[in-house]
């Protein structure tokens, strides 16, 4: 995979958002800082989960990717061009070959479109010399490639289930043929059946256009079910990043530990001996965060050290790791503690 | 025989449903949707057709009055309060006024005038309004702080004194009753296009569709203003009445439309002067007004409901 070069080169990307308040002129303007400092690449092809609680950052760093989200500092690299350097008409170009799905299916479709016109708006907008019957039938091709019926192209959003919708969105993500799509949370707002085969068609689709994927998720294991590669977010930064196995072998971080271990086992004599980890306390203000290494406070290794030094990734490329405790971290997978169960759900 | 019939068509639907070729279905928008409701509110239709009975007699009435309304009856004008009285006899069906014209024909012509203010003024407000709403709600920032303002600026100029003024000074003219109508009636409802436009702008759709490259322009042509339309029906079908009661506020004033021409308003005020004796000048177009803006009234209770989502 590192052969090949990446597509997108995240490099120390920051998005802040100024906190509303009322304020003198004098006062300090306050920043929530949602993305803080988080680097990664993507590989044609292959699929990038992102993983962390709410309110850590995944969507909009999602959104800063593709430039929804205003970037305050780093770069998103595109095939070797900076997006945030780019021209608008430049940027637009660019938008051709990236993607993204929405988190709520019904909210991400125009209720006043019919299903056609909303998967045939990317075309209209890139390709407006093509005839309305070209429109129609590569739009009825799309279709049937995400399992929807053709003849339903005149329907409206409303006449459809949550996972037809998010078919609907993704049919509308493919049909420019995209090189990189961003999924925010796409299975999120779905049952469990329907996520599997949300998920399941992702997967297959991925295959047949060789499509990159960043999966945004909280599902542990339906990231762990569709990544080659996992990265594991806390207030905006990344606290672990490795190949799926690795990761989900040998957690690393105290974090990662803590995730990992809340995961249900489908199976009950394990499930009722399993120890989850709990941490204390809620996730802190992304306002203030705390000094040093952000989860200290609720870290159970934490001891003085962690309040005061900021812990940087570190690692081989298989496995990084961003934890003062952690010295060495070893890419021999290990098979003995966490059980593939828990993927058995989507199978 | 029939049986087979049914299992026969079953079978061959079940066939379609396998290989996708039956036929494209329709599916139903929430127009669709609303236009059943609207139709199931039987004040409402009730409403429409007699609106629209009014709207074809009075567009008709030149041709269906017996009179002109501005001739004079000379027969009549020695003596109003028994010749001039409604009677199928005569023709004067309603009667005439103080000057022996007839009040059928001034009231279907006044009609013309009234609704005409009404309905284009809506028209004019509901253009302007959305766009300028529209477009001020999605820019934000900046945009939308100096286009509030110069509404805010608008709606301060105190109107009824500018009307005034404008009569005065350009004399009693339709067109300027049009300006000063259109310069103000836009603004409230710029302000709720603003408002709704603002709460649209962060849904996933909006987002979708800038992710999708879609330019501005386009993203409040085809995704802003269809999902504010709705709201913006309702409003402008209660805006009518609003401006009709509002140019006979003005014509009952004398700063209404020159004479001979007429409108309802300037009827009332006429009629309502010699009502003690020829109370037929006053009770006709007071009836073809209060029946317009129950009509107009109905209407927009019945696409509310058909158009409000709390409801579905």
């Amino acid at each position: 995979m590192s052969q090949l070069e990446p597509i997108m080169q995240v490099t120390d990307l920051k998005v802040r958002f100024p906190v509303k308040e009322a304020r003198w002129p004098w006062q300090e303007r306050r920043w929530v800082k949602a993305v803080d400092g988080v680097s990664f690449d993507v590989y044609p092809g292959e699929t990038l989960g992102i993983v962390g609680e709410s309110g850590c950052g995944k969507s909009t760093l999602a959104r800063a990717v593709l430039r929804l989200a205003p970037v305050s500092g780093g770069r998103a690299l595109w095939l070797g061009k900076d997006l945030g350097q780019m021209s608008e008409q430049a940027l637009w170009q660019s938008r051709h070959q990236m993607q993204m799905i929405f988190q709520d299916p019904q909210a991400s479709l125009n209720p006043r479109m019919t299903v056609g016109d909303i998967i045939a708006e990317p075309l209209h907008t890139y390709h407006p010399e093509l005839s309305a019957d070209e429109v129609r039938q590569r739009v009825k091709e799309m279709m049937q490639k995400v399992g929807l019926l053709p003849n339903v192209i005149n329907r409206y959003p409303h006449e459809f289930s949550g996972g037809q919708c998010q078919r609907i969105g993704i049919a509308r993500a493919l049909i420019l043929k995209p090189r990189l799509v961003v999924c925010d949370e796409p299975v999120s707002a779905l049952d469990v059946s329907i996520q599997a085969q949300v998920v399941n068609l992702l997967k297959q689709v991925q295959q047949e256009m060789n499509l990159a994927l960043v999966f945004i998720a909280h599902d542990l294991s339906v990231v762990k079910h569709i990544s080659d590669r996992v990265m594991v977010m806390y207030l905006g930064r990344v606290v672990e990043t490795g190949l799926t196995d690795h990761l989900y072998d040998q957690p690393q971080h105290p974090y990662t530990r803590a995730l990992l271990s809340a995961v249900p086992v489908p199976d009950p004599k394990k499930e009722r001996e399993k120890q989850i980890e709990l941490l204390p306390g809620d996730l802190p203000s992304p306002i203030d965060p705390p000094a040093g290494c952000a989860f200290h406070t609720r870290c159970p290794q934490a001891t003085e050290e962690c309040s005061q030094k900021r812990p940087e990734l570190q690692g081989d490329e298989h496995h990084q790791v961003a934890c003062l405790k952690v010295t060495t971290v070893t890419s021999e997978p290990n098979k003995e503690e966490v059980t593939d169960a828990e993927t058995a759900v989507l199978n | 025989m029939k049986m087979m019939k049914h299992s026969d068509a079953l079978e061959q639907f079940a066939e379609q449903l396998e290989t996708g070729t039956e036929p494209e279905m329709e599916g139903r928008s929430l127009w669709q949707d609303a236009r059943r409701r609207f139709f199931r509110n039987k004040a409402a239709v009730l409403s429409l057709i007699t609106l629209t009975a009014m709207l074809l007699t009075i567009l008709l009435g030149p041709w269906i009055a017996p009179f002109s309304y501005e001739d004079i009856d000379w027969d009549v004008l020695m003596d109003i309060e028994t010749l001039g009285s409604p009677s199928l006899a005569s023709g004067h069906w309603f009667g005439t006024d103080q000057l022996g014209r007839d009040i059928f024909a001034r009231t279907l012509q006044g009609g013309q005038i009234s609704l005409m203010v009404g309905i284009l003024g809506a028209l004019v407000a509901v253009l302007i309004g959305t766009i300028y709403g529209a477009v001020s709600g999605y820019l934000g920032g900046r945009t939308d702080s100096v286009m509030m303002r110069v509404i805010e600026i608008l709606d301060s100029v105190p109107f009824m004194f500018m009307v005034i003024m404008l009569v005065t000074v350009f004399g009693r003219h339709i067109i300027l009753i049009f300006i000063a109508i259109g310069a103000v009636s836009w603004l409230s409802l710029a302000r709720i296009v603003r408002g709704l436009t603002m709460s649209l702008k962060h849904k996933e759709f909006i987002e979708a569709a800038k992710a999708g490259g879609v330019k501005t322009p386009a993203i409040i042509r085809r995704h802003i203003v269809p999902n504010v339309l709705g709201i913006v029906m309702v409003y402008s079908s209660l805006l009518v009445p609003a401006l009709i009661l509002f140019e006979s506020f003005l014509s009952f004033l004398g700063l209404g439309v020159q004479e001979p021409q007429t409108s309802w308003g300037a009827l009332i005020a006429e009629g309502a002067s010699n009502m003690d004796v020829t109370y037929w000048q006053l009770v006709y177009p007071a009836a073809f007004l209060v029946i317009t803006l129950f009509c107009f009234n109905f209407i927009g209770d019945g696409l509310r409901d058909a158009l409000d989502p709390k409801d579905r």
